[in-house]
């Protein structure tokens, strides 16, 4: 007897359901069993609320979903979306620009009537995409002319979001674009004269920056000097990861979240709960199951069979290592405040299906390989 | 051409392999700083954010204990905790401090005093604790908010017990009063057996036994949300209640006093010989205490401070007065016990005395002279001349041991805060003051209760007190008993009795005989108050204001401020003395006229429910 979707990995030589659906196992079971972990810490941030835990579920189901259509698009035809796609993300920026609704002090939603949506988020996909569609049309390593094209479409994007301003989405899209380049074999002279004029600009960006966002930087690097207003979140988020200690306080059971000293509790500072419920623990197999997922999608980039699949595939997987790293780092006050979830266990279902959504991208780009090459 | 772009692609692959290695490596890299930092946190500091996080969600609250009730001699409540409601605001929920305080502002009343407070507390508190802007709100203050309550969320009506005075004015002197703990009263206490009080004995009994009516403050630890709200009690010690006091002063009699001085500034005392007690302790004009306790404004402050008939000063413990002839029979003591005189020793008085070689004389106040009489004599009439010899043999050393002995010259340490010592005057303490030679000049006026001489009525009420005994000096008190609660038993306060070093009863005897015929005798200074139910033993005595420098004393052309004050000590019944008095009328004129008739009503409302006559306001001035 043997569990069907198992059948691939004990006989590669026959396809079974997941292969036939496009699915990669280690990649899906990883990112289930993150799901799972998350709508447990999620039942525990949100003081057990089912009504919570119940659309989270529902929001990933449809994240899942979405995976699974992805998946069985080929590569070929991502290729061919790329562009159009971009085009219409930076139209639909422009018009939250303009007619966005306010929310958070922020534009960042579009109201289509029956969704609100975000058109950053379908950037955080479509930058990835056209980069790798136009540098793999390019030699590579890219020449000069196609580094500076490929810095156009991304800094065209991220400004935009940067305006709205959603400095955590800028960070994502446009790291999403740098790691397209610096896979695509961008030159170490490039790279160090990038860094060097980001850092020269970093004053430009300084004045760019709305008060809230300089405050956090500010309280970032001094977080005792404003313990009670914008240091509060770091400080409680240090304290209740700090308390969990090794062990933790156990499920349900942490103090600084159940009695609200934890602040955005299961959205952006969830990490903190389980560093206070489960403990050490709980955090580094996170970490781990985190780093196996992007390893994975690493193996499956270097496994694609042309330029475009690599690209997109390490791209995708290594943003969403970026995520996880802006957060944590966050939570842990490594990094200043910017709003990054956790990526699978905040609570929140746009970028869940952001995520999701570049994983069935790259399972395409993996499990469309061997009808390529034969 | 094929060939070509296929080494490509595969060089492609193998540039693309080393980038995602290098990406991947520096993935784990990140992930080690983040691991690193998580150990750091979870490991290494775990103690330390462990106890931030204890310290965030408990919070250890002190329980104030409830403060020791007042009692008078027969039950009668002096000191009361009532409920009492203050509007509290608590900054952390709330958006805009001044426009809370605007908007509460017209709801209720809030007065500039209310909002000085209110920002002169807020640096001092607690996380998520409540700071008063108003407090005792009536009932109608409470309606008003309440209905409006909705609007304003962190603002609360809380609830607390609040001291109370039901006598008022008639206890101020004695019981005290309790306000707000100053920074000076810090530095006093155990501040943690003070976490949760915010209000400490000023003055009167209220301080003197703040330890007694305090209590110990009890702690319970509460489980708190981030909002300060307390999810659950746990861990309590109870507050230990302060005890209650129950006093040797007689509400009825004191207010009998009260009502006996009448509209003359002054000060009764009246003690049980017997116990030390403290039956009445008034000085008149005095004031309502009750403001006291919330914190007086500063304009009603001034006004009473200002007041010219100083209504804040404790008279008859604080007041200095040079005795005059009250303190003649002590001197008579002091002249008997050591030998220096003895009853039947006559001296002549001619209406001067003059020490060898020196050209002053010391007039007798009877111009003409008493001629030659003897102690009982000279005590009755108040012969100066007979004191002023007395003195003069006597050296000021000895008739001061004698005096300090009846408790003239140093706190009686009765258990009322504030208390002055008077002042024995003597070489030694001229030469430390004013750096001066003592003159055997001094010494005679001293015999007379004059010069630098002072005593408080609380003074001459204890020494009064210790003829009554003959010898026995029984310090004043006026806390007759505590008990930790209702239901435990009274606990006796000690009483704390000195001898007297004269253990002749006849001298005694001869002492008292003449304060009776002070009162009783023909010629008596004191005759007004003598009645048939029972003997009194008393004394006179007029203590100069204005030094006349030779002058005639005539009080009509005198202002009031410089006339004589007039004392009177007594004490009844003779035979088995149950009161012991002592009072003093500033600017009183004589004491046989002004001061004797208060002691004489106070004395028969005491023995025997004769209600005071009237107002000592009509008795006239003058000797």
């Amino acid at each position: 007897m043997s569990l069907p979707g198992l059948t691939p990995i004990l006989d590669p030589r026959r396809p079974g359901y997941l292969a036939r659906l496009h699915l990669d196992l280690p990649l899906l079971l990883g990112l289930l069993l993150l799901c799972g972990l998350g709508l447990l810490v999620l039942y525990s941030a949100s003081d057990h609320s089912r009504l919570q835990v119940e659309r989270q579920a529902l929001r990933l189901g449809l994240a899942f979903l979405i995976m699974l259509i992805l998946a069985q698009v080929p590569p070929a035809l991502l290729k061919r979306w790329s562009l159009p796609l971009l085009l219409i993300g930076l139209l639909l920026l422009l018009a939250v620009l303009a007619v966005g609704e306010v929310g958070k002090g922020a534009q960042r939603w579009l109201d289509l009537g029956v969704v609100r949506f975000q058109p950053s988020e379908l950037l955080k996909l479509a930058v990835p995409m056209t980069l790798a569609w136009y540098l793999a049309r390019r030699p590579l390593p890219p020449r000069l002319f196609d580094v500076l094209v490929a810095a156009g479409l991304v800094s065209v994007p991220v400004l935009l979001i940067a305006k709205q301003p959603d400095l955590g989405t800028a960070l994502l899209v446009g790291s999403a674009g740098a790691m397209v380049l610096f896979l695509a074999g961008l030159r170490w002279w490039l790279i160090l004269t990038l860094l060097a004029s980001a850092a020269a600009a970093a004053p430009i960006l300084w004045l760019a920056m709305r008060d809230y966002q300089r405050q956090r930087v500010l309280t970032f690097l001094d977080p005792g000097s404003d313990p009670l207003g914008a240091g509060w979140h770091i400080l409680q988020s240090q304290i209740a990861i700090g308390s969990g200690g090794i062990e933790g306080k156990g499920w349900l059971k942490g103090t600084q979240s159940h009695l609200e000293f934890l602040p955005e509790r299961s959205t952006d500072f969830i990490f903190a709960v389980i560093g206070e419920e489960l403990g050490l623990a709980g955090t580094l197999p996170l970490l781990g199951l985190y780093l196996l997922i992007v390893l994975r999608g690493l193996y499956i980039a270097a496994k694609a069979p042309d330029v475009f699949g690599r690209l997109l595939a390490g791209a995708l997987s290594m943003v969403f290592f970026v995520y996880l790293f802006v957060n944590a780092g966050m939570v842990v006050g490594l990094l200043p405040v910017v709003g990054v979830p956790l990526p699978l266990i905040s609570y929140g279902g746009t970028s869940a299906v952001t995520i999701l959504a570049g994983f069935g991208m790259v399972m395409s780009i993996h499990t469309h390989r061997k009808r390529l090459q034969s | 051409m094929p060939e070509l772009d296929f080494t490509d692609h595969r060089e492609d692959a193998s540039l693309f392999t080393r980038r995602a290695l290098m990406v991947a490596l520096l993935a784990v890299l990140a992930l080690a700083a983040v691991v690193g930092r998580l150990v750091q946190l979870q490991v290494h500091e775990h103690e330390r954010f462990s106890t931030l996080s204890e310290d965030n969600r408990i919070r250890i609250q002190p329980l104030p204990p409830s403060r020791g009730l007042i009692y008078d001699a027969h039950g009668v409540l002096l000191a009361d905790n009532v409920p009492s409601y203050s509007l509290t605001i608590t900054p952390e929920k709330v958006s805009n401090l001044h426009d809370t305080i605007e908007a509460l502002g017209q709801v209720l009343p809030i007065s500039d005093l209310d909002r000085e407070r209110f920002r002169r507390l807020l640096p001092h508190r607690r996380r998520f604790e409540g700071v008063p802007i108003r407090l005792d709100l009536d009932d109608l203050d409470r309606a008003r908010f309440a209905v409006v309550s909705h609007r304003f969320p962190g603002v609360d009506i809380q609830a607390d017990l609040s001291r109370y005075y039901p006598e008022g004015e008639h206890t101020a002197h004695v019981v005290g009063y309790v306000g707000r703990i100053s920074e000076r009263d810090m530095e006093e206490i155990d501040v943690s057996n003070y976490a949760g009080s915010t209000h400490i004995g000023k003055i009167g009994v209220e301080r003197a036994r703040e330890e007694w009516l305090h209590g110990r403050v009890g702690h319970e630890q509460a489980v708190v949300n981030a909002r300060g709200r307390v999810l659950e009690r746990r861990r309590q010690t109870a507050p230990v209640p302060g005890r209650d006091l129950h006093l040797f002063l007689d509400i009825e009699l004191q207010k009998a006093a009260e009502a006996a001085l009448g509209n003359e500034r002054g000060a009764v005392v009246a003690l049980d010989p017997n116990t030390g007690g403290i039956l009445a302790l008034a000085s008149m004009p005095t004031y309502d205490p009750n403001p006291f306790v919330g914190g007086i404004g500063v304009s009603a402050f001034a006004a009473l401070r200002d007041d010219p008939e100083k209504p804040l000063y404790n008279r008859a413990i604080r007041g200095q007065y040079p005795p005059g002839s009250t303190i003649k029979q002590f001197v008579a003591l002091a002249g008997l016990a050591s030998g220096v005189i003895g009853t039947r020793d006559r001296v002549h008085c001619s209406g001067a005395f003059q020490l060898p070689g020196q050209s002053h004389r010391y007039r007798c106040w009877r111009r003409s002279g008493h001629g030659g009489l003897a102690m009982h004599a000279a005590i009755v009439q108040s012969c100066d001349v007979y004191f002023y010899r007395l003195a003069t043999d006597l050296g000021i050393e000895r008739m001061n041991r004698y005096l300090a002995s009846f408790g003239f010259g140093e706190r009686t340490g009765a258990d009322i805060a504030g208390e002055l010592g008077g002042l024995l005057p003597s070489p030694e303490w001229k030469r430390r003051t004013r750096n001066q030679p003592w003159f055997a000049g001094e010494t005679v006026i001293v015999g007379i209760g004059q010069g630098a001489f002072l005593a408080t009525p609380l003074q001459l009420a204890a020494a009064t007190a210790a003829i009554a005994n003959r010898g026995r000096f029984v310090v004043p008190r006026l806390v007759r008993a505590t008990r930790a609660g209702i239901g435990d038993p009274l606990e006796p306060t000690p009483m704390e009795v000195r001898e007297i070093d004269d253990k002749d009863p006849q001298h005694w005897q001869a002492i008292i005989d003449a304060m009776v015929a002070v009162v009783e005798g023909p010629g008596g200074t004191a005759r007004r108050i003598r009645n048939p139910h029972y003997r009194i033993a008393g004394k006179t005595g007029t203590s100069q204001v204005f030094s006349l420098r030779g002058g005639t004393y005539n009080a009509a052309r005198l202002p009031k401020h410089l006339h004589d004050h007039a004392l009177f000590v007594a004490f009844a019944p003779v035979e088995e003395p149950r009161i012991a008095v002592a009072v003093i009328v500033e600017n009183g004129g004589g004491g046989g006229a002004t001061a004797a008739p208060i002691a004489g009503a106070l004395i028969d409302y005491y023995l025997r429910g004769t209600p005071i006559p009237g107002t000592a306001a009509a008795s006239s001035s003058g000797r």
